[in-house]
């Protein structure tokens, strides 16, 4: 059943978004679209739909690669500098890069979804070669530290938020905080200094980006144990203030309230940014388009090796006297055609709860599950503004922009890093489904019309910005069904998540759902480590 | 009179009453007028719109009173009198509120004019109604209409010799506000006998509010005129615009005119020489015979006057954001005289762009020279266009040898931001040579040469130049690069476009922000 407009700006923003939401006039004068990844062939792949390619549609190809996500294309990169250049990267929808894509209007490029990265610490050496590569590392200090080149650090100012009907700087809200506020968000950060200083007894931090690199001790790991707000309550901390913000934190990062999100993946998000106790936060890197740059540079290096608008429908292990191969059956979108890949090794970088769907007999071969990989739904939508909202005081625009009462993450500006501070913009605003959705209620939501999404939109950005709805000229949607691996309290440190990098005979896997965390260091991480394990498997093939 | 009848003693008293509500009511309209084209401009349009406005609007008071009936008469002038005090009194204060916050403020402020019209022709109707059992229509009528006019000659003289030079608009309208509150109260008691009992306590109540908020508001006086543009910039405004970009005032006093940028003085006609001298030519001076000049900022066309100075000059490239500023000079006719129109010159291009991103784009022209003149980096958006980032960028627009100089705020008040500018251009591997110049309406003003390869120890100006300059000679024009002891330099951070840093420096050196 369709959702009345009330019902939706209700269930979306809350019943205090009501009293504005329809005072404002609710019809939506702008055109747009509801984008969304193709449940269509998703869809059908869950109902079965298992085409076989023609005899003469197969071909021999060394490594296939499932998925053009970060993960897909940071292994193609990897192969390429392994010397292995047959391989394909087949991705099912007609733009590559996952929830890293991003997209252009006229001269205004803009994100849709991930839109930063941290700056790499120094021992996150993979990382830095791929920014160097890509001109956004110029050189190394003397500790190995990156030096980033000044237009791709984070314009400053960064971030604002609104708050008490006034737009402050930084995310903290500090108007109005008492002393024992602010003593609690001094003690939250000392704490944090304590995990930047840990070490275990092999010298590995308790966090550290890529999670590769970090401890498995079970002191830290332990904190996957407790919700992220338990853990501040066990140590004292009850400033709402400092809640909040920590809940914002982990909305931002993880699609899910504190209440929600393991201690562990929540420390993660403050102790692995910074480089020593004490230490400012790691400064951000950031394009107009969001990490759809680091995607745009991927897949220009690989070429036509990447096939957009291909979906995977069969991974199947061969066995046979002239050697082992996966058998990969291709279907593509656009012509209806399909056809077969014979391939000495796949890295299949999907998310992981589609790996028993399409690989054949998964569960019985590796007696491994994947129920406890759960995804967050988002909504991004992108507005194209004629003008930027009209501001008399308070802290001016930032590239980051929050609004304390919304269930929002606020919204993002795409001209922000190209320095243009006049004129058209895009806004990239933000909607994770935390836990508090329930299946019913996220079905219903996806079921939404634009017009409708349109206006919850609006009605959320018309608190700081009254004359919004004059301003936009085009508004567009994008549903993100599974977006984003939601690390709940357990998962980082259970046996199914640890398994499951684990090979799968010729099959390997790399998505950043392996870590718990959706981060791009950890999608190119594993896309570097399956590209690893294919180098390294290849000469025996050859033999 | 059918419900009682006045005393006769205080009958003289009313007369004066007349002349008080007169005397106010002309006030008020010299008030608008006066307001509307220092806010607005053109005097001739505003005085003329004003004045007929007012006119018509009082013939509206003067209708409407033919429908209060003779019982609520004494009731209806009191508070008539509590209504012009509130609203005649607090026009001056509200209209220059509104004026920077309110988009249509043509609508306020001759809104107010008809609500203040209104009023005060509703007054005399009512008052000569009042007065008609006591005297003879011809006497009436005389009387009181010689009263009037004697009020209106009192207020025409008072008005520019008195009121607006002591008080000035804003207490001057606080002060006709409480004049009539005054006159309401009054007449509470002169015409207690038609008032009923129950609401006279009311009316004096409401008329000793009225009062006690406009004694408030004038004892805030200085205050409130704080927050007015008019009184911000000190002297009259004879033109203001918002563009896009930013809001242009010009004002004009005795010895010339000043335009500023939100509310930040960017010359004043009298002394700009000065300051434009010594912006541009320890630049050009060094350049054999400059060719190619690219000038960022600079949309009044007075540093360019300075350019075009140079006889070797072929071509002159110009990059302001705003429009509105470039085409100033063709509004505002001292501005094309003072720049000798400039920028209509045929030898210069004009783009009207964000010279972060003109700067930025790949395979620009290149200049022998570069004049910048930025606004102060009061905001992030100026700010950027003092960082590393944009003077890497500039690099790619310089020929070999060529000169920057840039106007870097006063090294005086706010040292850190100009040494941090000076460092920035370090920090990118200019040579740099900062410098300073005596521009009275400024004070001490810094300025900063650079260039990619060596400047030369010695300046000699242009021979062009000699003895017509008003500022520089060869002696003036080297001693600038003397540095007397307060301003020594300071250590700083870099600007950058992730720190910003020069926007801190400046907001709390100058205090831009409260």
């Amino acid at each position: 059943m369709r959702l009345s407009r009330r019902e939706l700006i209700a269930l979306m923003l809350g019943a205090p978004a009501l009293a504005t939401g329809c005072s404002s006039p609710p019809v939506v004068p702008l055109h747009g679209e509801l984008l969304g990844q193709s449940f269509d062939i998703g869809h059908r792949l869950r109902d079965g739909f298992r085409p076989r390619p023609a005899d003469d549609q197969w071909r021999n190809v060394q490594v296939a690669i499932v998925g053009g996500g970060a993960a897909g294309l940071s292994a193609g990169r990897a192969l390429l500098q392994g010397k292995c250049d047959d391989f394909v990267v087949l991705e099912l929808e007609l733009v590559a890069g996952g929830t890293s894509r991003s997209d252009k209007a006229g001269d205004i490029a803009y994100p849709w979804g991930a839109h930063y990265v941290p700056v790499p610490l120094a021992d996150n050496k993979p990382l830095i070669r791929l920014f160097t590569e890509m001109g956004v590392v110029e050189s190394l200090a003397a500790d190995g530290s990156p030096v980033v080149a000044e237009q791709y650090l984070c314009r400053d100012p960064e971030e604002r938020l609104f708050y008490q009907g006034e737009w402050i700087e930084g995310l903290y809200p500090a108007t109005g905080a008492s002393q024992e506020d602010h003593m609690q968000l001094k003690a939250f950060r000392e704490l944090i200094d304590l995990f930047a200083a840990w070490r275990d007894s092999s010298g590995r931090r308790a966090f550290a980006i890529p999670t590769s690199l970090a401890t498995d001790d079970k002191e830290i790991m332990e904190l996957d144990k407790l919700s992220m707000a338990d853990w501040l309550r066990g140590n004292g901390f009850y400033s709402p203030r400092l809640h909040w913000l920590v809940d914002y934190s982990c909305r931002d990062d993880y699609g899910l309230s504190a209440e929600t999100t393991s201690a562990w993946a929540g420390l993660l998000y403050f102790a692995s940014r910074l480089r020593a106790p004490g230490a400012d936060h790691q400064p951000l890197i950031s394009w107009p388009e969001g990490n759809g740059r680091i995607i745009n540079y991927l897949a220009e290096v690989i070429g036509p090796r990447l096939q957009t608008g291909m979906a995977v429908t069969q991974l199947t292990p061969v066995t046979s006297d002239k050697g082992d191969f996966v058998e990969v059956t291709c279907f593509n979108t656009q012509t209806q055609s399909v056809t077969g890949l014979r391939a000495r090794h796949v890295i299949f970088a999907a998310p992981q709860f589609l790996a028993p769907r399409l690989i054949t007999e998964f569960t019985e071969r590796t007696k491994r599950k994947t129920d406890e990989f759960e995804y967050g739904s988002w909504f991004v939508a992108n507005l194209h503004l004629k003008d930027r909202p009209p501001q008399k005081q308070g802290y001016p625009l930032c590239w980051d922009n929050v609004m304390f009462r919304s269930r929002s993450l606020g919204y993002v500006v795409a001209t922000h890093q190209a320095g243009r501070d006049y004129g058209p913009t895009v806004l990239t605003w933000y909607y994770p489904f935390t836990e508090s959705h329930t299946r019913e209620v996220r079905e219903k939501l996806l079921k939404a019309t634009w017009a409708d999404l349109a206006d919850v939109v609006l009605t959320d950005l018309e608190v700081p910005h009254p004359q919004i709805r004059q301003l936009v000229e085009r508004l567009d949607i994008f549903r993100w069904g599974h977006a984003m691996i939601r690390p709940k309290p357990g998962f980082i440190s259970s046996q199914q998540r640890r398994d499951a990098r684990h090979p799968d005979g010729r099959i390997h896997f790399a998505n950043t759902d392996l870590s718990g965390v959706a981060l791009f260091e950890e999608a190119f991480d594993h896309g570097c480590r399956a590209a690893d394990e294919v180098l390294s498997a290849l000469p025996q093939d050859r033999v | 009179m059918s419900a009682g009848s006045m005393n006769r003693a205080p009958l003289v008293l009313l007369y004066l009453n007349v002349l008080i509500i007169a005397t106010c009511g002309l006030v008020y309209e010299l008030l608008a007028g006066t307001l509307a084209s220092y806010l607005l401009g053109d005097s001739v349009t505003q005085f003329s719109l004003v004045i007929g406005l007012y006119l018509s609007a009082m013939g509206a008071g003067a209708w409407i009173s033919r429908f209060v009936v003779d019982k609520s008469l004494a009731r209806c002038f009191i508070e008539v009198e509590l209504g012009v005090a509130l609203v005649g009194g607090l026009s001056a204060p509200l209209l220059f509120a509104a004026f920077s916050r309110v988009d249509i403020f043509g609508v306020v402020l001759y809104g107010f004019v008809f609500a203040i019209g209104s009023l005060v022709g509703l007054e005399l109707p009512l008052l000569m109604r009042l007065l008609k059992e006591h005297l003879d229509f011809e006497d009436l009528v005389s009387r009181v209409l010689a009263f009037d006019y004697i009020g209106a000659l009192l207020a025409s003289l008072m008005f520019p010799i008195f009121l607006v030079p002591r008080l000035g608009l804003i207490r001057t309208s606080l002060l006709c506000g409480l004049l009539n509150a005054v006159v309401g109260v009054w007449g509470t008691y002169l015409l207690r006998p038609l008032l009923n009992r129950s609401g006279l306590l009311s009316l004096r109540i409401r008329g000793a509010l009225v009062i006690g908020l406009l004694l408030i508001a004038f004892a805030q006086a200085e205050r409130l005129t704080k927050l007015s543009e008019e009184s911000a910039l000190g002297h009259a405004v004879i033109h203001a615009e918002t563009t896009h970009y930013q809001r242009l005032v010009l004002t004009r006093s005795e010895q010339g005119f000043r335009l500023y940028l939100n509310g930040h003085l960017q010359f004043n006609s009298m002394d700009e020489y000065r300051y434009h001298e010594a912006l541009v030519h320890p630049a050009l001076s060094p350049i054999r015979s400059p060719k190619q000049i690219l000038v960022l900022g600079g949309g009044d066309g007075l540093a360019m006057r300075e350019i075009l100075r140079y006889p070797s000059i072929e071509s002159v490239t110009l990059v302001d954001i705003d429009p509105g500023m470039t085409s100033l000079a063709d509004r505002f006719q001292p501005l094309a005289e003072l720049s000798k129109s400039s920028l209509r010159d045929p030898r210069v291009t004009v783009i009207n762009e964000d010279a972060f991103i003109w700067t930025g784009r790949a395979n620009g022209p290149k200049f022998d020279a570069v004049v910048i003149d930025f606004p102060d980096p009061g905001n992030f958006a100026i700010g950027k266009l003092y960082t590393t980032r944009f003077y890497r960028m500039l690099r790619d627009r310089l020929n070999d040898g060529a000169m920057i100089s840039i106007q870097c705020t006063s090294p005086l008040v706010a040292p850190k931001s100009y040494w941090c500018i000076v460092s920035t251009l370090e920090a990118t591997g200019y040579q740099v040579r900062p410098y300073h110049a005596p521009v009275p309406t400024f004070g001490e003003w810094g300025f900063i040469l650079a260039s990619a390869g060596p400047i030369p120890e010695r300046l000699t100006l242009s021979t062009e130049l000699t003895g017509k300059s008003r500022f520089l000679n060869d002696d003036v024009l080297n001693g600038m690069f003397v540095l007397p002891h307060d301003l020594v330099r300071v250590k700083t951070d870099i600007n950058q476009l992730n720190n910003q840093a020069l926007v801190h420096y400046y907001d709390e050196e100058w205090g831009v922000w409260k």
